[in-house]
């Protein structure tokens, strides 16, 4: 029997991953947006998870608005990348080194 | 019905149709050369909007089944939040024109965070303070790298971003065990669940996941890496515009969610905010010392001021909202001038950033060397400057919630910060000489100036009501 416990395990896990893949990543910019994405979708598992075990749509609903703002925070996400990659001609993490920090 | 809920966010309504009318109307005629013209027609409309907040509403109306709420709290914010866009769009007008970089997208942007803004202080549900919240930062992501040719600006850009969205999905996390575990997601079904001494692990978890999210919008240490960075590559008029506003509305943000969804489970947050708040303090006034960059020294005085302000919500108390309310308003006020002076910097019509260009300065330009010592003196919290009385009720909140100690580490802070903001006086009225600096005359920036400047000294009779309206309004939120 698969209970909300297994659901919410999984989306710790892929949230976690995203962190982690945030964090560790050493390579590539566009690494980043794909983890930030992971931790959004880690999120609605959670949510859809909640909202089927409670009963309540309102999860559901939070779902649609979460996913449309990745879809917009992607987008912008990408625009700046294509920018920087204009100015420095590469996107690789240890390149965004301009300002200590 | 649905009239009495849209009038109820009828600013919101009209601000956000002015920028979608504003985008229309620059693509298909003028574009950047609309751009001045379009500054200065936001901040009247911001101006106009504030004015209509201020005086018009009353009591407590929420709209959309308690989803947005308009009570005395938001409204004091919306003020703040709506004057402070407006002064810092008018004050980077010329700066930008100048160089060439005043796009039309500049102030069409400034509006819609500031919908955000005025969606997040006034948010009653999990959603529409993601809402809020994502409005604002996205257009905020965008005003930062907005001088695309520039690397330094398309860097913060990219900083901002990369860690903008993963503090939005830490506080999202944090939303959804939230919504599991008290099964809503609006702050006043919340509210019954989290009652004192029986909040639940998974409802505790979230609660933290949400304090760590908000912290990072507020810059808040250990949550304050992009801050610096931010700062400094981002256009001076954008980190004015940074310092001041959304400031304010991550901070009244994180005040409606902790009373309005938590309140009854204040020793479940306090502590955490306490210590944040103390982080915020100690690391913003050492990590200054070492600055020579005037804009990244700006950067880490605004997370000790942040660490003030939390201060104030770590008491816990309707004193304690009061106190940050009153702080966030004198912080405002503060940065606005000091901003419009670092805009004034510029040496062969090049900006200039670095403090050591100040030596002398007030052999050369008197006035605004003696409007810049009060600030200064106001930012470190000298008495009898406005910036002292705002620490002075942060501490006393904090000291009548049974937080001395904190009270005690604010004013250790405050007096270690006091030495980089006395540097700065220090080197305009007694340092080496140096070379000099462009005589620049823009009326607006010396209002501005001499403005704030003046609000520090005659803000200490009676502070302008602030007070008194910061009390009412934080008796509407705290419960």
């Amino acid at each position: 029997m698969i209970g909300i416990e297994h659901y919410l395990t999984v989306a710790a896990t892929l949230f976690v991953i995203g962190i982690f893949g945030l964090f560790l990543n050493r390579k590539n910019v566009i690494i980043l947006l794909m983890s930030i994405e992971l931790m959004l979708l880690a999120v609605n598992i959670n949510l859809v998870a909640f909202s089927s075990f409670l009963g309540d749509l309102v999860g559901q609903v939070f779902t649609l608005f979460v996913l449309t703002v990745a879809a917009a925070e992607a987008a912008i996400g990408l625009a700046i990348l294509v920018c920087f990659f204009r100015n420095r001609g590469t996107i690789a993490v240890e390149d965004i080194n301009m300002m200590k920090g | 019905m649905i009239q009495a809920d849209l009038s109820v966010i009828l600013p919101e309504i009209i601000l956000a149709l002015y920028a979608m009318a504003a985008l229309l109307g620059a693509v298909y005629t003028g574009k950047d050369k609309l751009a001045s013209t379009l500054i200065w027609s936001t901040s009247a409309l911001m101006v106009a909007l504030a004015v209509w907040i201020g005086t018009s509403g009353s009591g407590a109306n929420s709209a959309f089944a308690g989803m947005f709420v308009d009570d005395g709290f938001a409204r004091f914010a919306k003020v703040v939040i709506l004057i402070s866009a407006a002064a810092v769009l008018v004050m980077g007008q010329e700066y930008m024109s100048r160089r060439g970089m005043l796009r039309f997208e500049y102030p069409i942007l400034v509006a819609l965070s500031a919908v955000g803004m005025m969606m997040m202080v006034s948010a009653g549900d999990l959603m529409s303070l993601y809402m809020g919240l994502e409005l604002q930062s996205l257009a905020l992501y965008v005003v930062a790298s907005m001088r695309r040719d520039s690397v330094k600006s398309t860097e913060a850009g990219l900083k901002y971003f990369v860690l903008g969205a993963l503090s939005s999905g830490l506080l999202l996390y944090g939303a959804s065990l939230v919504y599991g575990f008290a099964g809503t997601t609006k702050f006043a079904g919340i509210i019954e669940v989290a009652q004192h001494g029986e909040v639940s692990v998974g409802l505790l978890f979230g609660l933290v996941l949400l304090i760590s999210g908000l912290g990072f919008k507020v810059s808040a240490v250990p949550f304050h890496m992009w801050t610096p960075d931010v700062y400094e590559g981002a256009p001076t008029p954008v980190t004015a515009f940074f310092a001041s506003a959304p400031k304010v509305a991550a901070m009244g943000l994180f005040a409606r969610v902790m009373h309005d969804a938590f309140g009854h489970a204040v020793s479940d947050w306090s502590q955490v905010v306490a210590v944040l708040s103390v982080l915020s303090m100690f690391v913003g006034a050492v990590a200054a010392i070492g600055q020579r960059d005037i804009k990244r020294l700006m950067a880490y005085s605004s997370i000790a001021h942040m660490g003030y302000a939390l201060m104030g919500l770590a008491a816990g108390t309707v004193l304690g909202v009061e106190a940050m309310l009153v702080y966030m308003a004198i912080y405002v006020s503060m940065n606005i001038g000091t901003f419009a002076f670092i805009l004034m910097l510029q040496k062969d019509g090049q900006p200039v950033t670095s403090i050591d260009a100040l030596n002398q300065y007030s052999r050369r330009e008197p006035g605004k060397a003696l409007a810049v010592l009060i600030l200064m003196f106001s930012l470190a919290g000298v008495p009898p400057m406005l910036g002292f009385f705002g620490k002075l009720y942060v501490l006393r909140a904090a000291y009548e919630a049974d937080l001395a100690w904190l009270a005690i580490a604010g004013v250790v802070a405050s007096v270690i910060g006091a030495f980089y903001y006395l540097r700065i006086v220090y080197y305009m009225y007694f340092g080496a000489e140096g070379e000099d600096l462009d005589r620049t005359s823009s009326p607006v920036l010396w209002a501005f100036l001499m403005g704030s400047a003046a609000v520090m000294v005659l803000g200490i009779i009676n502070m302008f009501g602030v007070d008194g309206v910061a009390a009412a309004a934080a008796a509407a939120l705290v419960n």
